[in-house]
């Protein structure tokens, strides 16, 4: 009899476990438990159908067709708890779900805001289709918006409010937006066009309450004692992972689900991926959280293997994110942080890994800027261990292939320190030799 | 202090290709052909919305493959629409079968 193997979660973690489990075991059972009920989307792709860049049905990832040839059982349901000694699953609605392995790819859900008054009809949080459906809904041609919290999210909405029209209020409790990720000049470029877009940006602004008419919201009162009007308020102050059934079960956690290199967590038969695992990183030797859309296709890959018999390790790689912000391509890789406070997001918020906020111990920063594209890199000890390129996306992949690779960049080193466009020219002849020496490593030439 | 950046690209000889650089490299036409970056492709659907041609340009991206569809123009809509920049024109290698 073939295993059944069941995977909580229909994000891109498990649909690439499930995708990979049918690849390694055509006949196997796999069942697929989701609250929501909808087909596989981008998750990241809400930003733009929020935005109105395209219809909610471009967000589907996969054709009719491949979903007929993955073959899954799709069950629309809540997950009350976990038996692990029973290997079964207990459904809101009382049945039992047997399960063989059990993979646990749940994501994670924003915070929910704690001020008075958020409990009122209008203040949302962005996390699947069904918010984003909600938002579009209540997102009306010249009402008031408010968004408060930073990262990706909290730019997200601030822009797709505009987008929409509506009039939009975003505050920031510090000086500039997303302090620990960007530096100084980086956040006021963003702030700068975010304004040009037409969203008012309040600085130095905390929300002391909302406040309704008829249970619904109708303004906000910021901690200084302004009123502004708002029928429609976003938070988006960071994510976590979404652990209550792990929790439940008694398996070992920490900020999330805690995996062994193979994705196991402390019930050998139940694995972890996505925004809810916490692997180890063999170079930091830490457990740092990534909420990274490449990191949940790495490890539901792994954990599918896993499930189906294979040891494969999973081992962290440098994280990184590209991203929209204003309008402005950014690309984040590695450790970039220069261990700034941001007092705007509680946890880490969607798109973001732990990791870029390190800052290394021998570091030195080089950066250049022509208008809005710049370039800046964090220089360690023997390589370049972070780069954050902002508009002009041309040094984005030369970048990300040295920071992975941990190209000895010693003999440029002190040229790069340097700074200055000579530093970026011999760059550039150093990236190009390395590629040339690698290309005629694998040929053999 | 601002100066302005060097192109790596153009020093590289390079496979990639900017628009911009678009008269001085090559002729995207004949000589050149959509390539993805698959790890950084978030799967939003911006390119496939944005092909005229309605080619499945995600369904490239997902598996790394350039586009070697007969119909695509090399009109340059996905590789400028992406919001992650993971489409990018590349030489097409001469003698390479499809």
């Amino acid at each position: 009899m073939s295993n059944h193997y069941v995977i909580i979660g229909s994000g891109i973690a498990g649909l690439v476990a499930a995708e990979t489990l049918r690849k390694e075991e055509p006949k196997a059972d796999i069942s697929i438990v989701s609250e929501e009920p909808h087909d596989f989307y981008s998750r990241p792709g809400l930003a733009y159908f929020l935005r109105g860049d395209f219809p909610e049905k471009q967000l589907y990832v996969r054709s009719p067709e491949d979903v007929r040839k993955l073959n899954a059982r799709r069950i629309h349901a809540k997950v009350e708890q976990i038996l692990c000694a029973e290997h079964e699953l207990l459904l809101a609605d009382g049945k039992k779900v047997r399960y063989d392995r059990l993979l646990l790819a749940t994501g994670a859900l924003s915070v929910p805001p704690s001020f008075p008054g958020c409990e009122l009809a209008g203040v949302v949080t962005l996390d699947g289709l069904n918010d984003t459906r909600h938002i579009i809904e209540q997102a009306r041609r010249s009402r008031p918006a408010v968004v408060i919290g930073g990262g990706i999210t909290a730019l997200e909405l601030a822009e797709g409010f505009a987008c929409r029209g509506m009039k939009v209020n975003y505050f920031l409790r510090g000086k500039l937006y997303w302090a620990d990720v960007l530096d100084e000049t980086e956040s006021k470029i963003v702030m700068e066009r975010l304004r040009h877009e037409g969203v008012t940006i309040h600085t130095e602004t905390q929300i002391k309450q909302a406040l309704g008419v008829n249970g619904k919201i109708a303004s906000v009162e910021t901690q200084a004692g302004a009123i502004l009007p708002c029928e429609l308020l976003a938070v988006a102050i960071g994510v976590r992972p979404r652990s209550e059934l792990a929790q439940k079960a008694g398996l070992t956690m920490d900020k999330g689900v805690v995996v062994n290199e193979y994705l196991q967590t402390s019930e050998s038969d139940i694995y972890a991926a996505g925004d809810v695992a916490e692997a180890f990183d063999p170079v930091t030797k830490r457990r740092l959280r990534d909420v990274l859309w490449p990191t949940a296709i790495d490890q539901g890959k792994i954990a599918g293997a896993n499930m189906a018999g294979r040891k494969l390790a999973y081992v962290k790689g440098i994280p990184f994110n590209v991203t929209m912000l204003t309008g402005l391509k950014v690309t984040i890789i590695g450790a970039i942080g220069g261990g700034k406070k941001n007092d705007d997001l509680i946890t880490i918020s969607r798109g973001e890994s732990e990791a870029w906020r390190i800052a290394p111990n021998t570091s030195g920063t080089v950066s250049g800027q022509d208008d809005v594209n710049r370039v800046r890199m964090v220089i360690g000890e023997r390589a370049i261990v972070g780069a954050l390129v902002m508009g002009n996306q041309s040094w984005s992949r030369p970048l990300q292939r040295l920071i992975v690779a941990q190209s000895d960049i010693t003999p440029i080193r002190e040229a790069l320190l340097g700074g200055g466009a000579e530093s970026m020219a011999q760059l550039a002849h150093f990236y190009r030799d390395w590629e040339e020496k690698k290309a005629a490593r694998i040929t053999g030439t | 202090m601002a100066h302005k950046l060097a192109a790596p690209l153009q020093a590289i000889s390079a496979p990639t290709l900017s628009l911009c650089a678009f008269d001085s490299a090559f002729d995207v036409l004949s000589q050149a052909q959509v390539v993805p970056e698959a790890a950084n492709c978030v799967q939003c659907g911006m390119c496939s919305y944005n092909c005229p041609m309605g080619i499945d340009v995600r369904a490239h991206a997902w598996r790394g493959k350039a586009i070697r569809d007969s119909h695509c123009l090399t009109c340059s809509e996905c590789v400028n629409r992406c919001p992650r920049g993971v489409l990018r024109f590349e030489r097409i290698p001469l003698f390479v079968m499809k």
